[in-house]
């Protein structure tokens, strides 16, 4: 956690360097006031699952802030600006990567860092919005829906990191790079043939990934996904712990703050991946009801925002990234509640740690930018 | 297949993607439903069951062990407490691995095969997060050392535990017994739920007998646990109910003298109140200190006892069968006379020996010589005459002997509230028949007319008969622990006061009584009584008879010579007494193994303690006058 932090300070540095923003700031408000319900509640939660401990909590207001800003900044780019170097981000992100194969830095077995000297830098974070952007543009000047080579030239653009960072090994962010870029793809008109092509690949495939792509850790996972009773005390432990705590919960919860399975320590990684079986087990079926709705209010307004983009550029990005962090909810409250394998995907906005949240805020700022683009248009 | 779009149409485009978001979002929604599916099924539909796994998470049910009961003499001293001492003990459900946990402990503490060997055993019984015992008492530096480790030991607990404690040690090994670890076969037996978080149980004596009683109630505490298992918080507890206290009818101090008076012997002494029945003092030795057992015997301790020739385990007061010599003459005197076979002025001519008509066997009398003509009952205990007895015994025949012995409880058990006392034998003619299969020969009868051949007896049998012949007929089985009318012990000995050997025995009309005691006050205070030179300057009247019983046999024309036996040859002494003579209140049995003679060593043991008796507990008007 402490790099992180390091690292998290650094970027609010660089960021604050671009630092003074133009008057007449562009603002989705909508958005905005939903996403600061979101972190309110985010924080509320974190406070609870953190063990009362107000350093998370402080840490994450901190990561917040610098989200903000990073997102108001980005916000205020114009969104032709985005898609022009939109593949400078791209290649950057890349070439970094290929980087951390050679000079990377690693912690618990993976290696994921660059260690720049002044800070480290996770390179797969930027291709989170790199991957989306670059493929939101290449697509926004073809033909749509694409041909053959251009599907084959975007599968490219989104395989190579994809595999990339999925073999550091980081497979929750491998899927979220893979996620955003064939959203992009299927929101550009990807025809039914190559997505049933893809389908019929992806199934051929699943006994080659299991022999020879995914590790030990990742194959037990999915073991436990389908019977966590085979591994009680050992893999299967998360799996047991955090659908006790979400049935626990019931229909209303125990009360914030009086959760057992949180509060005595039953439930592992509480305040990160597994927080919403905190906010299940505390404020019951009628609290993770609430959150999926002011979730879903979020999405929608992404989608209208995509809806009134001024350019397929706009649409595409807008769409992928809105579809992405609907991604991220989805993934999360699946692999905690016990139907999909666990990825380490944080629950966005609540989950405590600072790269998801800059990501996410990031994405949020190039919504507003192409939500205010048409205001701009219409002046 | 050729498009045939060259320019990028923007509307259709936007058409084209408002369709595709559309799908998406009902992909969305879809998968929305499948999470709150998910989340109503865990939530609602099986609430309940994960309200019980999250309770069975934190909650846990932990025993507190009452206190046993302690145990005092009749004066309120102490013989048996708790006392409190650290135990090293281990929850296997903490521990991440128990294997490398013991070996870490074995490298901190030395642990012995035999500890982990327990604890392995205790382990398999456990429940779920019970704390399992691995070492008890562990000293000062052991606590330090585990106290410097705790940070890497996960799982150890140490906790202060009550071990029972015997202030008196050695004095009272028979009696109280000793408490010892629950073994594999009394923990089948157990009933786990009476027994939880309790490690050990009363293995003899008083501590077994009255187990139920000692052990007290489990009391129960609901706690709230974190995963790392510590205790957050109380949630519930039901108190344990401490066992109960027994008072003893002993007197330590009497015990002491008793066991003094013993000396390096081996031996017993039995001292019984007569009004009550109640045990004034019940010696044995060698004896063993108990607290050794309390917390798990050295295996070379352990091997030192059981080894030792002496048996310092073996109860001889309540478990040691002796053939009680001459000790029984008074008994089988009173049965003569009171069946009218004699009468108080029958004589008998002794020539030092008896023969049955017809049989060349000579029965001896102990006296070479004999102890010359007109012996009648009176000098005939008095000193103690063979040939009188072997005489009237004859002519009384086994089954008249048999029970008339019965009566004075030899044959049948105590009741006293001790585990395991033997029974003895009381022979008669069904008994010869259903034992040996063989039948009873006149001979036999002659044996046993004076205490020899067939008849066994324990040291507790021979002070029953005595206090019986002190009270003249008063059956009250001998007692540890005053019974308390606040709470009711569990003593299945009870029954014991048998209403038929109660009538009996008091038909035997006065006259007859007062022969019998007159001639054992002959025995210690007339100047040929066989005691009277062993005990000397009573200021009060003793009654007693001395015994001698043959530990090999003599073959016949062969002079009994102590010199030329080895010491585990020699003869068992025998005494037995009350006194005062005329209002006895005290009964004693004594035996000496391979003492010689009854007179010499036995009966100043007894006369010791009758001293200290009446010393202590003086008679009312004394204590008025004085």
């Amino acid at each position: 956690m402490a790099e992180f932090d390091h690292q998290l300070k650094e970027y609010g540095r660089v960021v604050h360097s671009w630092g003074t923003s133009r008057l007449g700031v562009r603002i989705d408000w909508m958005l905005l006031l939903l996403l600061l319900t979101l972190m309110a509640t985010g924080i509320a939660i974190l406070h609870s699952a953190s063990g009362q401990q107000f350093v998370y909590v402080k840490r994450q207001l901190v990561f917040m802030a610098v989200g903000l800003v990073a997102m108001l900044i980005v916000a205020q780019v114009p969104p032709r600006f985005l898609e022009r170097w939109a593949f400078v981000l791209y290649y950057i992100g890349l070439a970094l990567l290929v980087g951390v194969i050679f000079f990377g830095v690693g912690a618990k077995g993976a290696q994921r860092w660059l260690d720049l000297g002044f800070f480290r830098f996770q390179p797969s974070e930027l291709l989170k919005i790199g991957v989306p952007l670059m493929l939101s543009a290449y697509m926004g000047k073809r033909l749509l829906p694409p041909r053959f080579k251009h599907v084959m030239a975007a599968l490219l653009i989104i395989i190579t990191p994809a595999v990339l960072v999925g073999m550091q090994p980081d497979l929750g962010t491998g899927l979220l790079i893979f996620a955003a870029g064939g959203f992009v793809l299927f929101l550009a008109g990807l025809s039914l043939r190559y997505l049933s092509a893809a389908l019929v690949v992806a199934l051929t495939a699943t006994p080659l990934f299991w022999f020879y792509l995914l590790r030990d850790y990742q194959k037990l996972r999915i073991i436990t996904l389908l019977d966590p009773q085979s591994d009680k005390l050992g893999a299967g432990w998360n799996i047991i712990q955090a659908t006790t705590a979400i049935g626990a919960g019931g229909l209303t919860g125990k009360g914030w703050l009086s959760g057992t399975q949180s509060q005595l320590n039953f439930l592992p990684e509480s305040h990160t991946d597994f927080i919403i079986a905190v906010l299940s087990e505390e404020f019951g079926f009628v609290g993770v009801m609430l959150l999926l709705l002011l979730y879903l209010l979020i999405i929608m307004r992404g989608i209208f925002i995509s809806l009134r983009a001024q350019s397929m550029f706009g649409r595409l990005a807008a769409g992928s990234i809105t579809l992405t962090f609907f991604f991220y909810i989805f993934v999360n409250l699946g692999m905690v509640s016990g139907i999909l394998p666990i990825v380490g995907i944080p629950l966005p906005m609540v989950s405590y740690g600072g790269t998801a949240i800059v990501s996410l805020l990031l994405g949020f700022g190039v919504l507003m930018a192409i939500s205010t683009e048409r205001k701009r248009m219409g002046q | 297949m050729r498009d045939y779009r060259t320019l990028k149409n923007t509307h259709w485009e936007a058409r084209l993607y408002a369709v595709r978001i559309g799908v998406a979002v009902l992909a969305v929604l879809i998968m929305l439903g499948g999470l709150v599916w998910r989340y109503y099924d865990l939530q609602i539909n099986r609430h309940q069951d994960f309200v019980t796994q999250a309770d069975n998470n934190r909650i846990h049910v932990r025993a507190i062990p009452p206190a046993r009961g302690l145990v005092f003499d009749r004066n309120g001293v102490l013989l048996a407490d708790n006392r409190p001492g650290f135990t090293l003990s281990i929850v296997i459900e903490r521990s991440e691995n128990i294997d490398k946990l013991l070996a870490e402990l074995d490298q901190l503490l030395d642990l012995d095969e035999a500890e982990i060997e327990r604890f392995n055993k205790f382990a398999q019984q456990r429940r779920p997060y019970e704390s399992v015992p691995l070492r008890d008492k562990l000293s000062e530096q052991e606590q330090s050392i585990l106290a410097v480790n705790e940070y890497r030991l996960d799982g150890v607990e140490i906790s202060a535990q009550l071990i029972r404690h015997y202030p008196l040690a050695d004095q009272l090994a028979h009696v109280v017994g000793y408490t010892g670890k629950i073994n594999e076969r009394e923990l089948r037996i157990l009933n786990s739920k009476q027994y939880a978080g309790i490690h050990t149980i009363g293995k003899t004596g008083l501590e077994k007998y009255y187990e139920t009683d000692l052990l007290g109630e489990v009391g129960y505490e609901h706690v709230e646990t974190n995963a790392r298992g510590r205790v957050m918080r109380v949630l519930e507890r039901i108190d344990p109910v401490p066992g109960e206290n027994l008072h003893l009818y002993l007197d330590s101090r009497l015990q002491e003298i008793a066991m003094a008076a013993l000396g390096e012997e081996r031996g017993a002494v039995v001292a019984i109140e007569t009004e009550t029945g109640g045990v004034l003092a019940l010696a044995s030795t060698p004896s063993f200190d108990p607290n050794l057992f309390v917390t798990g015997i050295s295996h070379k301790n352990y091997d030192a006892l059981v080894n030792s020739p002496e048996r310092p385990l073996f109860d001889r007061a309540s478990r040691g069968q002796y053939p009680p010599g001459s000790t029984v003459k008074p008994v089988f005197g009173l049965a003569a006379l009171d069946s009218g076979i004699i009468s108080p002025s029958y004589t008998v001519y002794d020539p030092g020996f008896y023969q049955l008509d017809n049989k060349k066997h000579k029965y001896r009398d102990w006296k070479r010589g004999g102890h010359g003509s007109r012996i009648d009952i009176h000098k005939a205990i008095e000193q103690s005459c063979d040939t009188f007895f072997y005489t009237i015994g004859f002519k009384a025949g086994i089954d008249r002997l048999h029970d008339y012995g019965e009566l004075f409880g030899f044959g049948v058990t105590s009741g006293i509230d001790l585990p395991g006392e033997a029974r003895g034998i009381m022979p008669s003619k069904d008994w010869k028949h259903g034992v040996q299969g063989v039948a009873w020969y006149p001979g036999d009868t002659v044996n046993v007319s004076i205490g020899q051949g067939f008849m066994l007896a324990t040291p507790i049998q021979l002070a029953v008969a005595t206090s019986r012949l002190a009270t003249r007929g008063l059956v009250k089985s001998p007692r540890l622990v005053i019974a308390n009318e606040n709470s009711e012990l569990t003593d299945d000995n009870e029954a014991h006061d048998n209403e038929v050997i109660d009538n009996k025995i008091l038909q035997i009309g006065s006259k007859h009584w007062q022969v019998i005691t007159d001639a054992m006050v002959g025995v210690v205070h007339n100047v040929r009584g066989t005691a009277s030179r062993a005990v000397t300057g009573l200021d009060y009247k003793m009654a007693g008879k001395t015994g001698t019983a043959q530990v090999v046999g003599i073959k016949q024309n062969e002079k009994y010579d102590a010199k030329k036996m080895v010491k585990l040859q020699l003869d068992h002494a025998l005494f037995i007494a009350f006194a005062p003579a005329d209002n006895p209140r005290i009964a004693v049995a004594v035996i000496v193994e391979n003492g010689e003679h009854g007179s010499s060593t036995a009966a100043p043991v007894a006369r010791n303690l009758i001293d200290a008796y009446l010393q202590f507990y003086p008679p009312p008007e004394v204590e008025e006058s004085g």
